[in-house]
């Protein structure tokens, strides 16, 4: 199908970003990559009054290190990510992670606010965030405010954003040179989304595993993330994945995808060099 | 208030401008307003590739942008790559190797086999199977395809 009518409004400076939505009084809805956006307009699921396209917007452009975080413009596309030189060097998790994402058209366009800011639960993105320890900027009609990864993501499709607030940058504290990564996803085919899913950081016996495709959102599990620093084997590590609200649907069962990130784990900790 | 846009941009190395629907997707565009039918339209969500073309040389799908957000930019479409020879070898090889018989998904295949040739992609099965996963074939089952890809390559090392 096609997307119902709206205005399409393309500003060129944060500020003038938020007037625009403002003015829509809810009705509004910001444009990033529109890898996600779009379809659900061609099918009717989002009818949004505006579309205010964040692609001129010269704050969220951008990838620089500042002091002992690399702060990533919203906008910042996941191709753009692939060959940055700073994410190359520092942050090689995106490097493992990012084939994963669709096929290179779409990675050409959708961005890492976008994926943020959307929430989708089989995305890669969100569960990335939570092992890197990012903190997100927002920034709205009321201020600019900072909130952890770890309190960002609050359910299926549901963030800690406001109405009418936007992502701004997403701040990662650069790992250091003994930081290790696993990343692990199986799909039905390559570039699908995710029935099951993990990304795995470790340093200094401190693991963070994320989960992702399994559950209503990206989900840290402490009880699996402690069972590995222990130590214990992988017999016992997974059996904390009972701690995961495992959903089912037509792909796959809640028994599938608990079995599935199982095999996830195992294969992304294999492939760490630890 | 701005429900129609006007754009300006290059199609085909063809200075173009126009006033679109705000609503109007750029596969939509080429087609009708402009009757560059090479582009095909098939699941308007971003999954088949039917769709794939290029913006500023990066490779997209047709059905995921608007003709709005293509203001200022270059666009180029299988009628494009064509009459420019960039695919001329290409085609040649999907013509040798079978790698088509209804043709729907072929200007979004060439696109996309281009983006990986372009960027120095290896003669490597999984390698193409992987990049062109994206792009729908109902009738070849894949093989045919790789094979005129790694054709190509193949051919430009020796």
């Amino acid at each position: 199908m096609k997307a119902p009518d709206f205005d399409y409004l393309r500003p060129s400076t944060l500020d003038e970003a938020l007037t625009m939505i403002a003015e829509y009084q809810g009705d509004a809805m910001p444009l990033a990559g529109g890898q996600s956006l779009m379809p659900m307009m061609n099918f009717r699921i989002a009818a949004p009054e505006a579309l205010i396209d964040l692609a001129d917007v010269v704050e969220l452009q951008g990838i620089i290190q500042e002091g002992d975080s690399i702060r990533i413009g919203a906008m910042t596309r996941y191709a753009q990510l692939m060959s940055d030189p700073v994410i190359l060097a520092s942050i090689p998790l995106f490097g493992l992670a990012l084939p994963h994402i669709a096929h290179d058209a779409i990675r050409n366009r959708g961005t890492i606010g976008g994926s943020l800011a959307l929430a989708d639960p089989a995305a890669e993105m969100p569960a990335l965030m939570l092992v890197l320890n990012a903190t997100i900027e927002i920034t709205g009609k009321t201020g600019t405010r900072k909130i952890k990864a770890d309190e960002f993501f609050l359910g299926y499709f549901d963030t800690a954003l406001e109405e009418e607030e936007l992502i701004v940058a997403i701040h990662i504290p650069t790992p250091a040179a003994d930081h290790q990564f696993g990343f692990h996803e199986l799909t039905q085919r390559h570039g699908d989304y995710a029935i099951a899913g993990v990304a795995v950081a470790f340093r200094t016996n401190c693991y963070r595993v994320a989960f992702f495709g399994v559950s209503d959102r990206a989900i840290r599990v402490p009880a699996v993330e402690n069972a590995l620093a222990r130590g214990d084997g992988m017999d016992t590590v997974v059996t904390h994945l009972n701690d995961i609200e495992f959903s089912g649907d037509l792909k796959a069962s809640k028994i599938t995808r608990q079995r599935l990130a199982k095999v996830a784990l195992g294969r992304a900790i294999e492939g760490m060099t630890l | 208030m701005s429900r129609s846009i006007d754009i300006a941009l290059s199609v085909n190395g063809e200075r173009v401008t126009a006033t679109v629907p705000s609503r109007l997707n750029l596969v939509d565009f080429l087609r009708n307003e402009l009757c560059l039918t090479g582009s095909h339209v098939g699941c308007e969500h971003g999954v088949c590739g039917a769709c794939t073309l290029t913006v500023d040389g990066e490779t997209v799908r047709g059905c995921l942008m608007l003709a709005a957000q293509v203001d200022g930019k270059e666009v180029t479409t299988v009628e494009g790559l064509a009459d420019s020879g960039k695919s001329t070898k290409l085609q040649a090889a999907f013509t040798k190797r079978n790698a088509l018989q209804c043709g729907f998904c072929t200007p979004g295949m060439l696109a996309s086999a281009l983006g990986y040739i372009n960027a120095g992609g290896d003669a490597n099965r999984d390698a193409i199977r992987k990049h062109i996963s994206g792009n729908y074939c109902r009738c070849t089952g894949y093989q045919s395809i790789v094979d005129a890809i790694c054709d190509v390559i193949e051919e430009a090392r020796t």
